[in-house]
Parts: C-alpha cells; sequence; structure tokens
C-alpha cells in the first residue's frame, strides 16, 4: 500500500471527526437560535472569540465524550502495539493490517508503535473528565473557606490567607513531587486529603439549603436529606477504596476509583483552591459593602444566608470567567503531572505522558511528541478564549 | 518602612520553617525512609532489618526531634545501635563520634550529604543554583521588556487592530505550557523534521559555555509562557488607566497622545503587572524545572528531578528550602516595591 | 502659543446633534441643541440625569470616545467651527483656550504625579514657557484658589489632599492657562454642602477676574441661579427652555421647567399644606422617545395630534432677551394659574415616645496607622458623642450632617449592626443598646429597619424584587405558608404604588426610583414603626426625589411610622421633618422643632448650612457665610469645641472658651437646644440667613 499525502492524511483525519462536527453544528445552530434566551450563555454568541473559544473547547468536549463512552474517532486501540510500525511518520499504511482494521497510522506510530492519533483521541477523554471535575471541587474549597475569610475578615482571614499563601509559595512540581509518589500513596495520605477535600461540597451545600430554607424547617429538611443521600454516597464511593487505608463503609461503596488518578485529582485540587480562595475572598471584601448586604444585616439574616444567597450570586461573573481560566491551567497541569510520569499509569494515553515520552527522540521523530502538544495548546487557548469572551460580555449592560 | 520589612521579615521566616517542616514531614514518612534503607543498604531487606537500619541511623525519633536536628537547634543525635556501633549525626568520616560537635544543620551550614550524587548538599545545591541563575537572569532580560513593551502597546489603544494582534499573541503564549512550546520549539528549529536547525536541542553544553546557539530555545521556552500573562496583566492595567478620567483630563489639557501615554499613563499602569510579575515566580520555578530536563541542561530544576526521583532525602530537603527561599525573598521585594511605585500607600 | 482675538460670542452651538453607535442601533444623546456663550457670561445647562448635558460638554471638547459622534450641527469656539479642525489644531486650544473641570475631583488628578507638575505641564505645553516661570505661575494660580502653604502643596500628591483641597486644584489646573471658556460638570456634586459654598464662591469670583465664560453643568436648579447669567433646562436629549435666569426662573414657557420647579421643595412648600407635585411617568430612555415632544406623555397640557404630530422647534418668546421654548402650546397655557392639587393634609400630632437616646456613645478604636497596622498604637475614634433625644410616633425626625458627623454610625448603632460603648437606646422602654442584631427578637428586627441611600446598590442585583420581599416576609416570621407571604407581598408592591407585574422583574430592569420604592417596601414588609431613611433621595432626579418622598408621608401618615430621616439637604428637611437634630463630627449641635431650627438663633453651624444650601428661587435673599477650611478629620478632631476651628462667631466668646471646652448643652426655648457658648445677648442678635424679599 502506498504512504498517504498529507492532503489525505488531513481529509481522513477530518472525516475521523465527523461525529465531532455533526455535535458541534448542531449545538451551535441552537445556541444561535434561542442565544437571547439563554443569558450570560447566549451572549457569548455575541462576540467572535468567545465563539472560537467555545468551538474549539466544545470540539474536545465532543471528541473526549464520543471517544470515552462509543469508543468512536478511535482508529486503533490505543494501547495495542503494532510491530514495524514503531517511530514511523504520519500516513503509514498498517503493516499485516486484516479485514476491519483501520488501514493506516494517520499520524504515525510512537517508540512502542502505537497509533500516534487513536492516542491522542483517547488523551481526551481523560482532560475533560478530570480538569472541569478538580477545578469544580477548588472552586468548592476556594468558595467555602474564602467567603467566611472576606466577609468576617480579622483573625479567621489573617488564618486562612496565611494558609493559602503557605501553598501558593510551595513550586508546584516541587509539591506534586512530594504529593504523588507510590511511597506517599501507600501511607495513605492523598486519601486522608480526599476525605478533606471531597467533604467541601457536601458542608457547602448544606449550608446552602440551611441558611435559605431555616425558616422553613420541612422544606429544608425535604432539600437537606435528598442533598445529602445523593452526595453523602458519592462521597463516601470517592474516599473509599479496599485494601487501601479507608476502608469504612464498603457496603455502600459504590464504585472503585484507580489510587493513582485519585491522587493526581486530590493534589491537582489541593494546589488551585488557594487560589481560587484569594479571588472569593477579595470579591467577598468587594461585595460586603454593598448596601444589599447591609439590608440584609439589618433584617436579621445569618452570616452564610448573606455569604451564600446575597454576595456568592453577585460575584459569578468574575467566577465564571475563572473557572474557564482554571479549568485550561488545571489541563496544564495534569499535562505537567504526566510529563514528570507522576501519578497515571505509565501506559496511560494522557497528553502529557505522551508528550513525555516522545520528547526523547524529538530531534528525529517529532510526530508523537507533537501530536498531543498541539491538542493541549488547543484545549487551553480555546477555554483562554472563551474566558475572554466571557468578560467582555459579562462587562456589556 | 523600617517596621514594614520587619514584619514582612517575621512572616517570611515563618513561612519558611512552615513550609520546610511540611516537606521534612513528606519526606520522612516511613515508606520513604524504608526505600531510602533499601537503596543504602539492600534490597532484599527484611522488614526488621530495615527498621534496625533506620533506628540505628535515628531516623525513628519524633519528627519534630528530626526537625529540629536539621534545622541545627537541636543537638545531633549520638546512638548506639543494635549492632553496638555508635553513630553521631555530626560525624563524618574525617571527625569521629566523640569529636564531632553538638549541632550540626542548616543553621550551621551544614545541608547533609547526597547519596546519588555523593556529594554535601550545600556544594551541589551552591553550584546548582549559579546555573539555574544564570537562565533565569536571561529569561527575565528576555520576558520582562518585551512583555511590558507588547502590554503596554495592546492596552494603549484598546480594540485597536495592534491590540487584537498582541493580545491574541499574548493568549497563545500563555496557553502554550513549556512542555508543549518547547516541544514545538524544538520540532520547529532544531530538528531533522524541518530541517531548519538553527538551535540545538539541548542545553547541557550551555552550563559551561552557553551560546546563542546553545541557550537561546530554552530561555525563549521559559519566558514565553511567562511573558503571555504579564502582558495581559499590563494590557488589562494599561486599558483601564486609559479609561481613568485623569487621563481625560491629560488629553484635555492638550496634552498629546505620546505624553499622555509616557507621562499620565505609565507609571500608574505599571504598578499591577510589577507585582505580577514578582508573583510570577514560583510558575517561573516550574518552568525552570520543566525546560531543565527537555533541555537536559543540569541547573535547580533538573537536580530535583533527579533527587525526587532517586529518593535522595536530604538534597530534596536542600532544594525545597532553596526554592522557598526564592519565592518568599520575590515576595518581600514585591511587597516592598508596590510601597514605593504606589504613592498613594503611604508608609508612614 | 499665542491666544485668537475675537470679539463676537465665545461659543455657538447650532442645531447640533450627537449620537452613540452601538452594535444594534445609532442612540441618540443630543438632538437639535443650541446655545451662545457671549464673553464673560455664565450659561448654566440643567437637566435630570441622562439628558445629554454632559454630552454637550464632551461635544465641544470634541472628545466623544469610539462610540460617539457629532451627527449634525456646528460648534463655533471664537468663530471658528470645531467640528473640522483637526487634532493638532483641537490640541491648542484644549486647556489653553478651553478647560474643563469635571464631578469627581480625584479621579481628575493623576495619583502618581505630583501636584506641582500636574498644573505646570499646562503653560509648558501651550505657552513653551520655561519650566521657572510655570513654577510661579502654578503658584500665583494655588495663591488664588486660596490654598494656604502653596508650596507644600505643589510638591505633595494628590490624595495627601482633601476633596475639596483637591477640587479647588482641578479648578487651579483648568485656570493656569487663563482660558477664554471654562466647562464645568457637576463641579462640586462630590462635596460637602459647606465645601460646596465655598467652591462655588471661588469659580465665580475667579470667573470675574479672569474674565471667562463658563459652561455650567449641573442638575441642581439653586446652584445656577447662584453662578449663572443665563440658562438652558434640558430634557431627554433637546434644550426645552433657554434664556436669562430671571425669564426662565419667573415667567417660564415651558412645562417641563414648570413642573420641574414644582417637584423641588422651595421655602414655602410645605408636607401638608403645599405639598410637593411630582411629574408622572419615567424619562424615556433615548431609544424609547415618543413622536413628537419628548415630554409629551408626562405633559399635563398634552394635546393629541399636535404634540405628537412631529419635531418641535425652538420658538422664540417675544419681548424677552433670547428667550426660547420647544413647546407648542407655550402661549396658550396660563402660565399664572395656581397650582391645582387635591392633596392637602391634615398635619398629624405625634404620639407617644416610642424611641428614646440616652448620653448614647459609640468609640471606635482604629490602628494608628491602616495599612501596616496590628500592632502599634490604636487611636479611638469618637463617632458619636452624648447623643440624647426623643423620637415619637408619626413624627418625622431629620438628622442632618455633612460627611463625618456621625450619622451613619448612629444609624448602624440603632440598627444593632453595632454595639453602642455607652449610653442607652430605649424602644418602648427596653434596653436595646447593647444587643446586637442576632440577639434582637423578630419583632424588634421588624420594627426598626431602614431604607438605604444608593438606589442602585440598595436590592441584590440577581434575585427578582418579589423573592426579595418575601425573603424579608419569611425572615420576619410573616403568614404560614408561601401563598400568604405572596399574596403580601404583592399587597406590599401596592402599597408603594409599583405595578404588581414588578414582583417577577429583575433590579436592573427598574428605574432608580423605582428599587427605591422596593426597598421601601422591604423595609415595611415587617411592618415597621421605626423607619431610619440615610439619604432615601439625594442619588434620584429631582423630579422622582418628589415622587419618593410623597410616597414615604404617605406610608407614615398611614401606618404612623417613626421616620427618622438622615439628609444634608436642608431644603427638603425642611420640607417634610417635623424636628430637626444638626450633626457635627459626632456632637449634637442643634435639636429643636424645624422652625426653631430655621429661625434664629442659630448654631453657628447650622447658620452656615442654611447659608451653604443653594435654593432654586429668585425671591430669596440669602446671607453669604462662608466656612473656612475643611470638615476636620473625625480620627484627629480639634479640642474644645469640634466646630471652632471654623466658627465666624468664636471671637464673640470670651476667653478662649471655644478652643478649651466642649461646649454644654444650652435649651434655648422648650424643646429647643444648642452645645454653644455664645453668650445670650449674641444669640438674640443674629438675624436671618434666608429672607423672603418683599415683592
Amino acid at each position: 500500500m502506498e504512504f498517504l499525502s498529507w492532503i489525505e492524511i488531513t481529509l481522513r483525519v477530518l472525516t475521523q471527526f465527523a461525529p465531532v462536527w455533526v455535535a458541534l453544528i448542531v449545538t451551535f445552530i441552537v445556541s444561535i437560535k434561542y442565544k437571547r434566551k439563554l443569558g450570560l450563555y447566549g451572549k457569548l454568541f455575541d462576540s467572535s472569540i468567545g465563539m472560537i473559544g467555545f468551538a474549539i473547547v466544545m470540539f474536545w468536549v465532543f471528541t473526549g465524550t464520543f471517544a470515552g463512552l462509543f469508543d468512536m474517532i478511535m482508529t486503533h486501540d490505543p494501547l495495542s502495539q503494532v510491530s514495524g510500525m514503531k517511530n514511523k511518520v504520519p500516513g503509514i499504511p498498517l503493516r499485516g493490517a486484516e479485514d476491519g482494521d483501520y488501514a493506516y497510522y494517520l499520524l504515525g506510530g510512537d517508540n512502542l508503535a502505537r497509533d500516534v492519533f487513536s492516542r491522542m483521541v483517547a488523551g481526551s477523554t481523560i482532560v475533560i473528565v478530570i480538569a472541569p471535575l478538580a477545578t469544580m471541587f477548588a472552586f468548592m474549597v476556594g468558595i467555602t473557606l474564602g467567603l467566611p475569610a472576606g466577609y468576617f475578615g480579622g483573625r479567621l482571614d489573617i488564618g486562612l490567607s496565611f494558609l493559602a499563601n503557605l501553598i501558593l509559595a510551595f513550586p508546584v512540581i516541587l509539591l506534586f513531587y512530594l504529593l504523588v509518589t507510590p511511597e506517599i500513596r501507600m501511607t495513605g495520605l492523598p486519601q486522608y486529603m480526599a476525605v478533606v477535600l471531597f467533604s467541601f461540597p457536601l458542608i457547602f451545600s448544606t449550608v446552602l439549603i440551611n441558611s435559605r430554607f431555616y425558616i422553613v424547617p420541612q422544606q429544608r429538611n425535604l432539600f437537606l436529606a435528598v442533598t445529602l443521600v445523593i452526595l453523602g454516597m458519592l462521597y463516601i464511593s470517592l474516599i473509599n477504596e479496599e485494601g487501601s487505608k479507608i476502608t469504612l463503609f464498603n457496603a455502600i461503596d459504590m464504585f472503585d476509583v484507580d489510587a493513582g488518578l485519585l491522587t493526581v485529582f486530590v493534589s491537582v485540587v489541593f494546589v488551585n483552591s488557594p487560589t481560587v480562595f484569594r479571588i472569593v475572598r477579595g470579591l467577598a471584601m468587594d461585595i460586603k459593602t454593598r448596601d444589599y448586604v447591609a439590608a440584609a444585616q439589618t433584617r436579621g439574616e445569618g452570616p452564610w444566608y448573606i455569604m451564600l444567597w446575597e454576595i456568592l450570586p453577585n460575584a459569578r461573573g468574575p467566577l465564571i470567567v475563572d473557572f474557564c481560566l482554571r479549568i485550561g491551567y488545571t489541563t496544564i497541569l495534569l499535562g505537567t503531572l504526566g510529563f514528570f510520569g507522576l501519578g497515571l499509569a505509565p501506559e496511560d494515553p494522557n497528553w502529557g505522558a505522551t508528550i513525555n515520552e516522545g520528547r526523547k527522540l524529538l530531534s528525529i521523530y517529532p510526530h508523537p511528541a507533537l501530536v498531543p502538544s498541539i491538542a493541549l495548546l488547543s484545549l487551553v487557548l480555546g477555554l483562554n478564549l472563551l474566558a475572554d469572551g466571557l468578560r467582555e460580555e459579562s462587562l456589556k449592560d | 518602612m523600617g517596621l514594614f520589612i520587619l514584619k514582612r521579615f517575621g512572616v517570611m521566616v515563618m513561612t519558611a520553617l512552615c513550609l520546610t517542616f511540611i516537606v521534612f514531614f513528606l519526606t520522612n514518612l516511613y515508606p520513604n525512609l524504608e526505600k531510602l534503607a533499601k537503596s543504602e543498604g539492600n534490597f532484599r531487606m527484611s522488614d526488621e532489618e530495615v527498621a534496625s537500619y533506620l533506628g540505628n541511623n535515628g531516623y525513628l525519633r519524633p519528627l519534630p526531634v528530626k526537625y529540629g536536628e536539621w534545622l541545627g537547634v537541636w543537638p545531633g543525635y549520638v546512638i548506639t545501635g543494635s549492632d553496638g556501633k555508635t553513630r553521631a549525626r555530626c560525624a563524618t568520616i574525617d571527625i569521629p563520634v566523640d569529636q564531632a560537635p553538638t549541632f550540626c544543620g542548616v543553621l550551621q551550614g551544614d545541608w547533609g550529604f547526597s547519596n546519588v550524587f555523593k556529594d554535601e548538599v550545600s556544594s551541589i545545591v551552591g553550584t546548582r543554583l549559579g546555573l539555574t541563575g544564570k537562565l533565569m537572569f536571561w529569561v527575565m532580560v528576555l520576558m520582562i521588556p518585551s512583555a511590558l513593551i507588547v502590554g503596554v502597546l495592546a492596552g494603549m489603544k484598546e480594540g485597536s487592530k495592534l491590540d487584537r494582534s498582541l493580545s491574541s499573541f499574548a493568549i497563545t503564549t500563555t496557553a502554550t505550557p513549556e512542555y508543549v512550546s518547547g516541544v514545538i520549539l524544538i520540532t520547529v528549529f532544531a530538528s531533522s523534521a524541518f530541517g531548519l536547525k538553527w538551535f540545538k536541542g539541548t542545553a547541557t553544553q550551555a552550563a559551561d559555555a552557553a551560546t546563542f546557539e546553545n541557550f537561546f530555545l530554552p530561555v525563549l521556552t521559559i519566558a514565553l509562557y511567562g511573558m503571555g500573562y504579564i502582558a495581559r496583566m499590563t494590557r488589562a492595567s494599561m486599558a483601564e488607566v486609559m479609561t481613568a478620567q485623569y487621563i481625560r483630563t491629560a488629553r484635555l489639557k492638550g496634552v498629546s497622545f505620546r505624553n499622555v501615554v509616557m507621562k499620565h499613563a505609565l507609571r500608574n499602569a505599571l504598578i499591577a503587572p510589577f507585582t505580577v510579575i514578582m508573583l510570577q515566580f514560583p510558575w517561573l520555578l516550574n518552568g525552570v524545572v520543566i525546560v531543565e530536563t527537555l533541555f537536559n541542561y543540569k541547573g535547580v530544576g533538573w537536580t530535583l528531578v533527579a533527587a525526587a526521583g532517586n529518593n535522595d532525602i536530604e538534597l530534596l530537603l536542600g532544594i525545597s528550602v532553596v526554592s522557598v527561599m526564592v519565592v518568599l525573598i520575590t515576595q518581600l521585594i514585591s511587597d516592598i516595591g508596590y510601597v514605593y511605585l504606589n504613592p498613594r500607600i503611604s508608609v508612614n | 502659543m499665542s491666544k485668537i482675538e475675537y470679539d463676537g460670542p465665545i461659543l455657538e452651538i447650532d442645531n447640533l446633534s450627537i449620537s452613540f453607535f452601538t452594535r444594534l442601533r445609532e442612540i441618540p444623546a443630543v438632538m437639535d441643541f443650541s446655545v451662545t456663550v457671549q464673553p464673560g457670561e455664565a450659561v448654566g445647562l440643567v437637566g435630570e440625569s441622562g439628558c445629554g448635558k454632559s454630552t454637550v460638554a464632551l461635544g465641544v471638547m470634541q472628545d466623544l470616545g469610539v462610540n460617539g459622534r457629532i451627527v449634525g450641527g456646528s460648534i463655533k469656539f471664537k468663530g471658528r467651527d470645531l467640528n473640522t479642525m483637526d487634532a493638532d489644531e483641537l490640541r491648542a486650544i484644549r486647556g489653553n483656550e478651553i478647560a474643563m473641570i469635571y464631578q469627581e475631583p480625584m479621579a481628575s488628578l493623576n495619583p502618581a504625579m505630583k501636584i506641582g507638575k500636574q498644573l505646570m505641564e499646562v503653560p509648558m505645553i501651550h505657552e513653551g514657557i520655561s519650566e521657572e516661570d510655570a513654577y510661579k505661575r502654578a503658584l500665583e494660580v494655588v495663591e488664588d484658589v486660596k490654598l494656604p502653604d502653596p508650596e507644600r502643596i505643589l510638591k505633595s500628591y494628590p490624595h495627601q489632599l482633601s476633596g475639596g483641597q483637591q477640587q479647588r486644584i482641578v479648578i487651579a489646573m483648568a485656570l493656569m492657562s487663563k482660558p477664554a471658556l471654562l466647562i464645568l460638570d457637576e463641579p462640586t456634586t462630590a462635596l460637602d454642602v459647606t465645601v460646596e459654598a465655598a467652591v462655588v464662591e471661588l469659580v465665580k469670583d475667579l470667573g470675574k477676574k479672569y474674565g471667562t465664560s463658563m459652561l455650567f453643568i449641573s442638575h441642581n436648579l439653586g446652584l445656577v441661579l447662584e453662578t449663572c447669567d443665563r440658562i438652558c433646562v434640558m430634557y431627554s436629549g433637546e434644550a426645552v427652555e433657554t434664556g436669562s435666569i430671571e425669564d426662565v426662573f419667573d415667567k417660564m414657557q415651558h412645562p417641563y421647567t414648570q413642573a420641574l420647579f414644582r417637584s423641588i421643595p422651595l421655602p414655602g412648600a410645605d408636607k401638608n399644606a403645599r405639598p410637593l407635585i411630582a411629574i408622572p411617568g419615567n424619562f424615556p430612555l433615548p431609544h424609547e422617545r415618543p413622536q413628537g415632544c419628548n415630554f409629551g406623555p408626562r405633559c399635563d397640557y398634552f394635546q393629541d395630534g399636535l404634540c405628537n404630530a412631529g419635531d418641535i422647534p425652538m420658538h422664540a418668546i417675544e419681548g424677552d432677551d433670547r428667550h426660547n421654548t420647544r413647546c407648542l402650546r407655550f402661549a396658550d397655557i396660563d402660565w399664572n394659574a395656581p397650582i391645582v392639587t387635591d392633596k392637602v393634609f391634615e398635619k398629624t400630632e405625634p404620639g407617644r415616645v416610642v424611641l428614646k437616646m440616652d448620653n448614647l456613645k459609640k468609640y471606635y478604636e482604629v490602628a494608628a496607622n491602616a495599612l501596616f497596622g496590628g500592632s502599634g498604637a490604636t487611636k479611638v475614634v469618637k463617632a458619636n458623642e452624648t447623643l440624647s433625644f426623643e423620637a415619637r410616633e408619626s413624627e418625622t425626625l431629620a438628622i442632618v450632617g455633612e460627611s463625618g458627623c456621625g450619622k451613619s454610625t448612629f444609624a448602624k448603632v440603632l440598627m444593632g449592626l453595632e454595639t453602642a460603648t455607652e449610653g442607652a437606646i430605649l424602644l418602648d422602654g427596653k434596653n436595646i443598646e447593647s444587643t446586637a442584631i442576632e440577639n434582637r427578637d423578630t419583632q424588634t428586627v421588624a420594627d426598626v429597619q431602614m431604607v438605604f441611600q444608593n438606589p442602585f446598590d440598595t436590592l441584590n442585583p440577581s434575585m427578582t424584587v418579589g423573592r426579595q420581599i418575601i425573603r424579608a416576609l419569611e425572615i420576619f416570621k410573616y403568614g404560614n405558608s408561601y401563598a400568604e407571604r405572596e399574596a403580601r407581598m404583592l399587597e406590599l408592591l401596592d402599597l408603594v404604588k409599583l405595578p404588581r407585574a414588578f414582583a417577577e422583574r429583575m433590579p436592573r430592569q427598574l428605574s432608580g426610583g423605582q428599587k427605591q420604592r422596593v426597598g421601601i417596601a422591604r423595609a415595611f414588609a415587617g411592618g415597621a414603626r421605626i423607619v431610619v431613611a440615610d439619604e432615601p433621595v439625594s442619588a434620584l432626579d429631582v423630579s422622582v426625589q418628589a415622587a419618593v418622598t410623597d410616597l414615604l408621608m404617605e406610608i407614615q401618615r398611614k401606618e404612623k411610622t417613626t421616620l427618622l430621616f438622615i439628609s444634608h439637604d436642608l431644603s427638603i428637611v425642611r420640607y417634610l421633618s417635623d424636628r430637626v437634630m444638626v450633626m457635627y463630627l459626632g456632637h449634637v449641635v442643634e435639636l429643636g422643632t424645624t422652625d426653631q431650627v430655621f429661625a434664629p438663633p442659630y448654631h453657628p453651624y447650622t447658620e452656615a448650612l442654611l447659608s451653604a444650601v443653594p435654593i432654586a428661587d429668585t425671591s430669596i435673599e440669602k446671607e453669604h457665610i462662608v466656612l473656612e477650611g475643611d470638615i476636620p478629620s473625625a480620627m484627629n478632631p480639634p479640642t474644645g469645641c469640634p466646630f471652632q476651628t471654623r466658627c465666624r462667631w468664636k471671637s464673640k466668646v470670651a476667653g478662649g472658651l471655644c478652643d478649651r471646652d466642649v461646649p454644654p448643652v444650652r435649651v434655648l426655648a422648650d424643646g429647643h437646644q444648642i452645645k454653644c457658648h455664645l453668650p445670650d445677648d449674641e444669640l438674640a442678635n443674629m438675624r436671618p440667613v434666608i429672607k423672603v424679599a418683599a415683592e
């Protein structure tokens, strides 16, 4: 068989992404049609930068989803090695292809003779699951601690800010090297940190519901019960793992999380939280001087109601923008971890690890490292553009 | 002012103590020590052998005591071990146990001994720090002026074509972590794939003789990532200043646009980015580790990876102290500089 | 660069139209606007916010930003059209021939440049003079604006000066090149009344001294009366009436001008016998302007088919000096017809005492050094000093004072956001001074509520109006079900005269006045008996002020509420309050019924305050009392009498008593007390500040 030309490679790659294009087009048509009814999300479609960013981000979200859930888009199994395909250039025909096999390595083979294209696609799944989730947890922690620090000020603020600055003064990589090692995992430390960090969504929603509905106890109890049961089950499943340090409640442990993944997750949340804390604290200090906060105080609202229902909703603009930026930053952090071979299994197709493997032969065979590099770059760029678009639109009117 | 610096200094020392304690705690967790024992002894040691080795070498005492010893404020141990030999923390090959000083820790200048490099930690850290310092110096020389120029030019006329293109550049570089830009730069400028081969893909020789050819790519790689962030900060700050009422006052006084920017806007616009540049240091250190690994430049970052990968506890601690101190000192400078730059904050 | 000699009018604006362009549409901000400023003349530009008066000023400066553009007409300065000038020609005129002064003095000065440099820059650019000459000029001008110690001032940064001093520097900067035209855009709005009075006086004197023409932009008719020769009233982007001050004030020829005058509290207005008449309806948004007359939908004289037929030109009034009106029916209207009002109320008698303050004190401890504080010395700020008064049911007690007088601190202590340092607050005979709000029972909290100053800040922007009122009802434990509370919420909307459909709206969809009404509804949700209204109308436009004030009075009559009305605006205080308490630096300097406080004998501070308030009535004669200097900081109050540093009567007190001792409270008449050392005969000789001239 012939090698594919660059034009053919491009066309075939584009075809491979067909489901993603369909999904993207549908999303855009629907969103633009109803953009006036969709609030800030709708306004995004007024800004060209925001639309480009959103398109790139959604491209990867759809790619990750289709690849992760339905095994679509990928041409080969990202882990399987085919002899004779080691370090081969893009567009090479598959040696010994059988019926049903895709006949080419579209973007070549890596140093273990795996398909670079499929590994890149598979790598997107991990990113689009972990990065937003980890960012969300970091926001929960940052918000739950940042609001009282900013609102009450005083000693609480001094103490919490000191802690935040402590973590911020750590060079991130040093922290990762200390936290994300198999030895540390044996001590159970990441799990204990998970116990603390993952409890924040629970605390947050409990306080959120209680502060608003304590006046109407029946309603509150109902809401609280539903939330706590669902979140509680998730919480226990997350922190629990058979054969590890935390094995309580094994009966209701619904799923297991890979220990390496959990460690990565915990450390990323841990590193991100202090920055979120500082942002939320600053916003709270600003908004607490508003008259509507004083109005709430003078009618005798509790501090948590004021923080969560009067201050937080009005801080949402900057927080949404930062959320997008922070997902990008988390993506970079995940890549950094992969790059240093920390956390996930070495054969895992995450982008950072793939770049790390590819870099060793970079000056001779650049493609195995270049493909995931560009993938990561485009996703982070998309998130940055999206954040810029959101910021621009939220400042208008 | 003196009181202010003193106070900041106090907080800094507190932070440094807390951070080194955390590092000390993490590196001294039992599985790490076990690994240490096995790599020092042999990998087939039984659990009992590990325990006795650790006991003999003073690793099994309470953490605060060990930390105090390491710091040099607690007398170093003298232990007669299970094998009957007496060992002292402060004893070396040249100084026998009975002549060993009481204190030997960081404060006494004794940073310990690296198992991997077989050398004093202080001397390793010293040389490596010099190399990294050289790298950082050139990064700063390249990054700060270009970032400020890009930011000021973009923020001067918000929404103009110049702004759009410079902002796109800045946003792209912030979206490109060092391990990505490094890979792309090497591919384009140093690999046979494109055939440009303008620069070298490795900076190992730059440690002794840095040339434009072997040093530019690593410097550029670190500078690019930080540059975008500082440029965007500067742009935002500049754009905000340009809409301020006093800029309108200046304009309506008949000041020319050039002088509005140079005399009225610039100083006000640079206050925010200044603090950002200084607070960038923890991030830049990240970049340093990545780039030194990627380009095989044997500075502190490269050593950190080597030490962490080989469980070299003393060396890891030494590097942690240094990097934490670098971060804290830049924060201190940033605080003081802010006060000087901003006339609205009076110290008295 | 020399200045052009020209003896025609300084500024001629002809049929000027300015629009702003957004992505969606063109928004006309100023339409068909004409005005002429003769040499040495001061022209006032008056209108409510959004009427386009500031846009005219920026149009003259040719500084409309990227979105604004002049779409028609001409602006001639000394006969040359500014619209056709290039950037260099404009720059030669800006600062040199035309100078501008803005509202926010702090924001108009470069925070990172020394005052001297900012001043010297002007002549150095325009006249190319040397640095030494420029420095000498700066010294002269700073002396002209009556700032103490000019050399030190030139060496300082803007933040080291007080607000009043900063505004003087801005004025000095404008005068550095002796411009032919000075544009002042709300130059005193950010200042306290007594400081405002001094700045206005200064501007007037300097205008005469330098022979400068002025374009004075303001929302305050009284201020324009005091400073200008001619006036131009604007409404929704158009000039509706122009003419000399006397003509427009006394022989107005436009319904909007008339309505404006009827909605501001002039001396003689009375909340019961002669209530204010609010202008019905709302100011139209720029893209919702009606066909024909913009004021049509709100006008009493509106005639269908005439007023809404087409564009309305300006009509000259025969016999007056350049007096024009944009009204088609000005000749038909009987401008002297008496005001018809069906709203005359019985004066309500105050009931029993509900609130009693006894020797209330509130001291704060603050770090002496705010930025680097923590340890080190602390200072005591005496925010409230021995406050004693009573407030009765159905009574309006006004609390008057300028910034730093302690009125907000007092409100905080009363509300329970702070606890008192000493003394007692008795609510229905029950002590609440040391019960913080979280320890007060629901009834107490619901009884004492507050209406806030800034309408744009008083409502939570991300909650519907209905939801916010319902929340207040929930907190005050009103009703047993959501349905009950919802019904009550709708009743409250009725009470404040808002359509029930507003329950579903978000605050950003409401105008300032409507937001303030929601704030009032929220305060009354728990059936409040004592309402602290902290400058509730000062941020609103005059026509809306009347309506909101009216509403407060009406609810008060209905609910027998005790209203504590905090304000710095003595006109409105005189209009609606039964008793007045004047505060200065934490002290109550005078307390009495409205009549007692507004008539001599005054406390010297009250006297100055009365004189400082501009009154938009040509028949009023005022004695001019200009206070020296600024209000001292509460952090660092003067010894003895708090007012002694600015008091003009100080020399009449023997033995330097004012420097040494805080004056005791003296009862002058039944219920009238002042804190002053002045001997009785001096007090008795005080003359009234405000006199209605014999007609």
